[in-house]
């Protein structure tokens, strides 16, 4: 009765087998590695770069232990932090040459030492979390009020260019809170501008508000349209802050939506946390605006007098007011590359912008229009603006390149450069949740969470081992086996493992070891009552799996609650917790029958079990033997 | 070996009155010291910045404490963290500045003041995170709360599965009184451990439950305190051995986890504690003032055998 089919075994040999592969890669470590990848489509990652970073890395002496082109990058291997240090610099002096940006990124990493037949089998450790190798962790919100506005005021400019390309002549279009208000001289007019805004402008919905005698349009968004300006703004937000991670040479950054307005980002193994924080709070959007060049104005700029409706008062960095219109020419969204350059002619530093095919086109009018005039280009950071430069437009430019100069040291030029190009967001950020964990730390939370684990167990196994004899081993063996396939679980999902996670799984080992107690205090009680061992053994395992079940299931329940509503650092916890109480199902009940098959089932004539002591309160003269039977 | 040589049932439920107040009173405390005292909530609940410094040398709190001061903070809690070396600087959310200046400007002061420091940790939430946080807490304990009545609904009956409940509610206000008490800091891993206790602890219920339901079958001529007492009686032994070998991870995890899985593993050695006394004294106990019978278990008209296949058969250990 208790014997196994072949397919069981076959089952157990088939989850031993992929739980040690599984989890073997944690056992081989971790070496310090350089990573290349490309930030862009131009700068390609092939056999010809594997070539020029080998050389660079052999031209430098610091031999790799290993180097392979994987996917869109190149991974070189290393023997030691300090070499690692060494090919790094080899490698960005040889793909990245001073002062340039080509789109690659050269950053240190982390890379699996474990063999290449088991990479081939995609066993990969498992994924740590910050808590455990020190890093960055930021939670962003996104500032969806004010990325709506921005889209608001560049609706405005779209109506203000359409209504004048087709001839309806408009008393003034101005924004009040969320909607675009056209005043009209009459109503043959009005009518015009309604129908062009219906033919044009599908996001809108244009209602009349004619107010005493007046020709009023208000124009608002709609609600779908609202909702995808939104996605739209956190996924240019997301890839905006892609770009500028890139520029800090992160190996693996986590850049996540979160909810509808948030974005996760977590940079593993950061050092730098001053220069992480600097590049990523500076939630910086670009604007191009013309000056206001009305005698109101200038005498405002001069004598911080009143500033005319419709302008706005900006500094420039040396603190020179600029009075600039309030309308938008041009957004960030409109520049695909800056760059940072000298002028051919004075040495100047400069920035080169290049404009979209859109951008190219207002600009050049705008330019044409307002040749002699000044153009001020403003970079908000959190709400404030700073006009970077207001250069006075020689003649109309056209193709799209636009030269910033004025004033700017070579380093200024290269920030403004970055920043620029790191691509405006298209809402403002802000930091709502920010942990930093020093690299020693998390070496610290790695030992403590793995001590817990190792004597937690060895003193539960020196225990069932004592209380139950054999059965204690068995159910040992059992324990050992749900700890081997919980990590290879969490290896295979890759899900993150933090220090919560581990605390996870020792609890999941001490929940785990309930199954088994349940187990063999069942089959002493059938024993006691007087049930013959191979009797007792499976009336014990079918009696205690349905009390294990419900155990599981309350537990699971708890699991799942914390899975859903938890955040962070908790829901390392459940993820762990969840796949601890599944895997130990299938060990302690499953796997530890198969032991216990194999080693008592096979015998016909069973006369005793080792389980302990079988206690009867008679003191009667049943078998109690505490030894196995041998024959 | 057998620790457990139990030759008659104890009777549980004659003293039952008695441990119903012992736990009515405990769960009292409880309430007062949560209203008097209230949790010390962590830093993820009330939004602000922790900063965990290290020094090579024994850190004097004083100095650092007045260089804190100095920058303009009142009321900002400085303490040792784990050793004497690290200290825990724990500062309110400020409006205007960002986490990045406040934490900035704190660590330049105090390596202007000690060299030595360094930076090893810092954490920001911001005031909306940790409103959000608090009722996604309660959130997931309504869940908790809700799955498990219904499961234990379905399974058994409603008698038992509010029985199990208020059992395990009590425990775990008893751990947010003893937070409550003794001020330590109500972290969201804490959390975690009472949701967990929660899920955990109402196993024993469930055991006792099924061996009761048992007996009622079995026994035909017992009243219902006895067959309560005799379920307790025979299933105490595994109760002790489980809850033990549980609690030995949570003690390895109390000794060897530092600081950040110290309370973590606190909450879950107080939960499994009274998880133990509440499942024996409390829950059974509100199974019998509700009066559980023989006919709510067993409605149809039992067959001459027990049929194994039912599925209300519970286990028995």
């Amino acid at each position: 009765m208790n014997r196994y089919p072949v397919w069981k075994f076959a089952i157990i040999w088939v989850a031993l087998l992929l739980g040690v592969v599984y989890t073997l890669p944690n056992f081989f470590g971790e070496a310090p590695a350089v990573q290349v990848s490309s930030s862009k489509v131009t700068a390609k990652v092939d056999e010809t770069t594997l070539k020029r970073v080998s050389d660079a890395i052999e031209a430098a002496n610091v031999p790799a232990a290993g180097i392979i082109l994987e996917g869109n990058s190149i991974k070189a291997r290393f023997e030691s932090t300090e070499q690692q240090l060494k090919a790094k610099d080899a490698i960005q002096k040889a793909l990245i040459p001073e002062g340039s940006d080509n789109g690659y990124v050269v950053a240190l990493n982390l890379l699996s030492r474990s063999p290449s037949w088991l990479t081939a089998l995609h066993a990969a450790p498992m994924y740590l979390g910050l808590d455990l190798r020190g890093g960055v962790h930021f939670m962003l919100q996104v500032d969806m009020k004010a990325a709506l506005t921005q889209k608001i005021d560049s609706l405005a400019g779209d109506i203000r260019t359409t209504l004048r390309e087709k001839d309806v002549r408009h008393g003034g279009i101005s924004r009040s809170e969320s909607n675009i208000e056209i005043r009209l001289r009459d109503q043959a007019q009005l009518e015009a501008a309604k129908r062009v805004l219906a033919d044009q402008f599908a996001d809108l919905q244009v209602a009349e508000a004619a107010q005493g005698g007046e020709f009023k349009i208000t124009a608002s968004i709609k609600p779908e349209a609202a909702r995808r300006v939104q996605e739209q703004a956190l996924k240019q937000n997301i890839t905006t802050l892609h770009n500028r991670i890139n520029e800090l040479g992160v190996a693996e950054p986590v850049i996540q939506q979160q909810g509808l307005d948030r974005i996760v980002v977590q940079l593993p193994g950061v050092q730098d946390t001053a220069k992480a924080k600097d590049i990523l709070g500076r939630t910086a959007t670009l604007e191009v605006r013309l000056v206001d060049e009305s005698s109101e104005a200038r005498a405002a700029e001069q004598t911080n007098g009143m500033v005319p409706f419709g302008s706005e008062r900006y500094l420039e960095r040396n603190g020179q007011a600029v009075i600039v219109k309030k309308q938008v020419i041009l957004t960030g969204d409109n520049l695909t590359d800056a760059q940072p350059g000298f002028d051919g002619q004075t040495q100047e530093p400069v920035v080169n912008l290049s404009l979209d095919g859109k951008g190219a086109r207002i600009f050049k009018d705008v330019t044409r229009e307002n040749v002699g005039k000044r153009m001020a280009i403003l970079l908000f950071e959190k709400g404030k603006g700073e006009v970077v430069t207001a250069p006075v437009i020689r003649t109309e430019i056209g193709g799209g390149r636009v030269q910033i100069s004025g004033r700017m040291t070579t380093s200024e030029a290269n920030d403004t450069a970055l920043l620029l190009r790191a691509g405006s967001l298209a809402a403002p950020m802000e930091i709502i949740e920010e942990r930093t964990i020093g690299p020693s730390l998390g070496a610290e939370n790695i030992a403590k969470g793995f001590n817990s684990v190792i004597w937690g167990f060895l003193v539960i196994v020196a225990f069932m081992c004592i209380y139950y004899m054999v059965f204690g081993v068995f159910s040992s063996i059992a324990l050992g086996v749900n700890l081997l396939l919980l990590v290879a679980v969490l290896s295979m999902l890759q899900a993150t493992l933090t220090l919560p996670g581990m605390a996870a799984m020792a609890l999941a080992l001490g929940m785990a070891i309930d199954s088994n107690v349940l187990i063999n205090e069942r089959v002493r009680e059938e024993l006691r009552l007087g049930a013959s061992p191979q009797a007792a053994i499976h009336t014990g395992y079918d009696r205690a799996w349905s009390t294990i079940f419900d155990s599981n299931i309350t537990t699971l329940i708890a699991g799942v609650a914390l899975l859903a509503f938890g955040s962070g650092p908790v829901r390392g916890f459940a993820v762990v917790h969840c796949l601890g109480i599944l895997t130990s199902m299938f060990s302690a009940v499953f796997f530890s029958r198969g032991l216990v098959n194999l080693w008592y089932g096979r015998q016909k004539k069973l006369k005793s079990v080792s389980i302990g002591t079988v206690w009867r309160p008679d003191g009667s003269a049943a078998p109690v033997v505490t030894t196995e039977d041998k024959a | 070996m057998e620790f457990f040589k139990i030759r008659k049932d104890i009777p549980f439920m004659k003293n039952a009155l008695i441990f119903n107040v012992i736990s009515l009173v405990t769960f009292l405390l409880a309430v007062f010291f949560l209203f008097s005292r209230g949790l010390h909530l962590s830093v993820e609940f009330t939004g602000g910045t922790v900063m965990e410094v290290s020094y090579s040398q024994p850190a004097d709190l004083t100095k650092v404490r007045g260089v804190v001061s100095s920058l303009g903070y009142n009321e900002v809690q400085v303490q040792n963290f784990g050793s004497a070396r690290d200290v825990m600087i724990r500062l309110p959310a400020q409006k205007g500045a960002s986490s990045a200046q406040q934490s900035e400007a704190l660590m330049t002061a105090l390596k202007a003041q000690n060299a030595e420091a360094t930076l090893r940790r810092s954490e920001f939430v911001g005031p909306q995170v940790g409103e959000e946080l608090a009722t996604d807490g309660l959130k997931a304990l309504a869940f908790v709360v809700v799955g498990i009545m219904l499961y234990l609904a379905v399974r058994f009956e409603w008698k038992f599965s509010v029985a199990a409940i208020i059992a395990n509610l009590h425990d775990v206000i008893i751990i947010l009184g003893f937070f409550a008490y003794f001020q330590w800091e109500f972290s969201l891993a804490v959390l975690a451990a009472v949701l967990a206790v929660l899920g955990y602890s109402v196993n024993e219920s469930v055991v006792i439950f099924d061996r009761i339901r048992e007996n009622f079958r079995r026994y035909r001529k017992m009243n219902t305190v006895e067959i309560i007492d005799n379920a307790i009686t025979s299933t105490i032994s595994r109760t002790i051995i489980t809850h033990g070998s549980t609690q030995i991870m949570v003690l390895s995890m109390l000794l060897f986890g530092g600081e950040t899985l110290y309370y973590f593993a606190m909450a879950l050695t107080i939960g499994i504690l009274f998880g133990i006394y509440s499942s024996v004294f409390v829950a059974a106990a509100i199974a019998m003032w509700l009066g559980i019978r023989r006919e709510d278990l067993i409605k149809a008209p039992p067959k001459k055998d027990e049929d194994p296949d039912d599925p209300n058969s519970g286990a028995v250990v």
